[in-house]
């Protein structure tokens, strides 16, 4: 498939998704009074649901899938292996144990931005341990190694929290928040994340031609001119800044920066440097339409988006292992 | 005019030399057979001359910029790595790299490098097939390709024709010997010592933690040489199909 092509159907995809997130919803809203209300502001009920509702739901959909498609992309392409996904580096993990404690310490409740704010402390924590154990002079091992020590520290950590936890609707509100969600997000959260994630876009966007080097592996990379320090160092501070982000907004949303990359690698030639961009643009349009199947499929009760992620998502990996089998065989 | 050179280079790992006090230079025109037995240096040389990984001593190469090295010389490794499933024509093109800025695409001149390595390696029909489903001797072509289009001065490449059939390997080593009568310089690391003098221009034999020898075909492997450093014996003889050269056994 063409580039060009690939984009263009990709852009017009997420443009209809996000129209269709903006007119999905319990208020059961016409669709000329749902673009009045958003562009012709006039203080009524209309204008505060698409304004302050349904608009920043549907931009937190679109930054959170562009971060973790970007991200699984550049991951799998560094660590040379489609397994990867942008958790591996323990980012999303610490960001989740950041926002479980703001949650069971109450900081929460009394203070609007607790949580998210807790939870790039966490991803910022996780960041300086990743660069204490990874940093100058080592390898693509040793970042993987990191990764999941740091992860399962937080995981256990979190699994502390909940265990001793003595108040039960604390807890109940912290599983709930660990599957992730789009519900009830403000124009505060769009504006707390974005300044992040424009950072991490921007890093993990000049990745591409090192990634491409490193299809011909380490050696050869370094001997085409690929400074590969640096690369791990731009990709740690890329992937952390748009996770961090990320989780801070939307809670952990599993699978969709594993399964994007993995779809969309064949239609790219399987190039990195192409895969990034797909990657960006796919995982946006896979997180609107889960978001959009988790208000049609339940409306009356909220289906979680991770949830749902998972659901889709590990079939449709299944899928792609029985495929790539079935070719090798 | 000398593309590479070491002086006094030397590797340790855990404290054991792997070898010390290397110096040569490669100038253009050669085409440089690097033997030696198995763990004798062939490819820790090349790395610390390319300055991939840290040694004693100076080369001229692991004293650039990484970004300046890669437009002098181009390195292919032993282990013949290509992990996505890309096509032989955006393989090849990998070896554009060093001159492309950031983001942007293969100009006219990329894309003419890119033919040339093409048909250099006999891959025209090629062109659009993954490379991870190819044969390992294709795969070596097309990582050979790729050396190429990267268009440097000096070319390194360990055991590059491990694994080809023997067409493959002829065709390899009059690619690598053409390259050095254009001017240009190759250092292969070798283990058919048969191929070596027949188209290698010099050999360097390395083995007791160092370079044993260093001069033309015959004057390195001599009797001596192949007894103390690789343990075995060989038929020599210049015919007037070229050199033939044939190791017979192993001694002791």
């Amino acid at each position: 498939m063409k580039p060009l092509f690939l984009a263009l159907s990709l852009f017009l995809l997420l443009f209809a998704l996000f129209i269709s997130s903006l007119l999905v919803g319990p208020a059961g809203i016409g669709i000329n009074d749902s673009f009045s209300g958003l562009f012709f502001g006039d203080k009524g009920p209309l204008t505060l649901v698409m304004r302050e509702i349904r608009l920043p739901r549907a931009l937190v959909g679109v930054m959170l899938g562009i971060s973790l498609g970007l991200s699984g992309a550049a991951m799998q392409g560094y660590l040379r292996n489609p397994l990867a996904e942008p958790g591996l580096i323990g980012v999303s993990a610490s960001a989740a144990l950041g926002a479980v404690l703001a949650i069971q310490t109450g900081l929460s409740a009394v203070f609007a931005l607790g949580l998210p704010l807790m939870a790039l402390g966490g991803a910022f924590v996780a960041v300086l341990f990743i660069l204490v154990l990874a940093g100058p002079r080592s390898s693509s091992i040793t970042l993987i190694l990191a990764g999941i020590a740091i992860s399962a520290m937080a995981g256990a950590l979190t699994s502390l929290v909940l265990n001793i936890s003595p108040n039960p609707f604390a807890a109940n509100e912290i599983i709930f928040w660990m599957m992730g969600s789009l519900a009830d997000r403000s124009m505060v959260h769009v504006w707390l994340a974005l300044p992040l994630m424009l950072l991490g876009w921007g890093m993990l966007a000049t990745l591409g031609r090192g990634l491409d080097a490193l299809t011909l592996g380490e050696d050869a990379a370094e001997a085409l001119g690929i400074r590969l320090n640096r690369l791990r160092l731009t990709l740690i501070f890329g992937t952390a800044c748009v996770i961090g982000a990320a989780t801070a907004v939307a809670g952990t949303v599993g699978f969709v920066g594993l399964v994007v990359p993995h779809i969309l690698r064949p239609l790219v030639g399987a190039r990195p440097s192409h895969l990034l961009w797909a990657s960006a643009l796919g995982g946006a349009v896979m997180i609107l339409a889960a978001d959009i199947a988790v208000r049609v499929a339940l409306p009356g009760q909220e289906l979680k988006l991770g949830v749902l992620t998972a659901l889709v998502g590990a079939p449709l990996f299944l899928h792609l292992i029985f495929k790539t089998r079935k070719e090798s065989a | 005019m000398s593309l590479l050179s070491v002086n006094n280079l030397g590797v340790a790992r855990r404290k054991r030399d792997i070898f010390r006090n290397v110096s040569f230079n490669v100038g253009s025109g050669e085409f440089v057979g690097l033997i030696g037995p198995n763990g004798a240096g062939k490819t820790t040389l090349m790395r610390a001359a390319l300055g991939l990984i840290s040694a004693t001593g100076h080369s001229n190469l692991a004293s650039l910029d990484p970004e300046l090295r890669a437009l002098k010389a181009a390195w292919m490794p032993q282990a013949r790595e290509v992990v996505w499933p890309v096509s032989v024509e955006t393989l090849v093109a990998i070896g554009r790299i060093p001159y492309l800025p950031a983001g942007s695409k293969l100009n006219q001149v990329d894309q003419a490098s890119v033919d040339v390595a093409i048909k250099r390696m006999g891959l025209e029909g090629f062109r659009q097939r993954i490379v991870t489903r190819l044969s390992g001797g294709e795969q070596a072509r097309v990582l050979i390709a790729r050396m190429l289009a990267q268009e440097t001065p000096l070319l390194m490449a360990d055991e590059p024709i491990a694994g080809l059939d023997p067409a493959n390997q002829i065709t390899t080593m009059e690619v690598f010997a053409s390259l050095a009568k254009e001017g240009r310089a190759v250092i292969a690391s070798l283990h058919d010592l048969g191929l070596a003098v027949r188209h290698c221009t010099r050999l360097i034999l390395l083995g007791e933690y160092g370079v044993v020898a260093d001069g033309s075909p015959t004057e390195v492997l001599i009797p001596e040489n192949l007894a103390r450093i690789f343990g075995v014996t060989a038929w020599y003889e210049q015919t007037p199909q070229g050199a033939v050269y044939q190791p017979l056994e192993v001694i002791g």
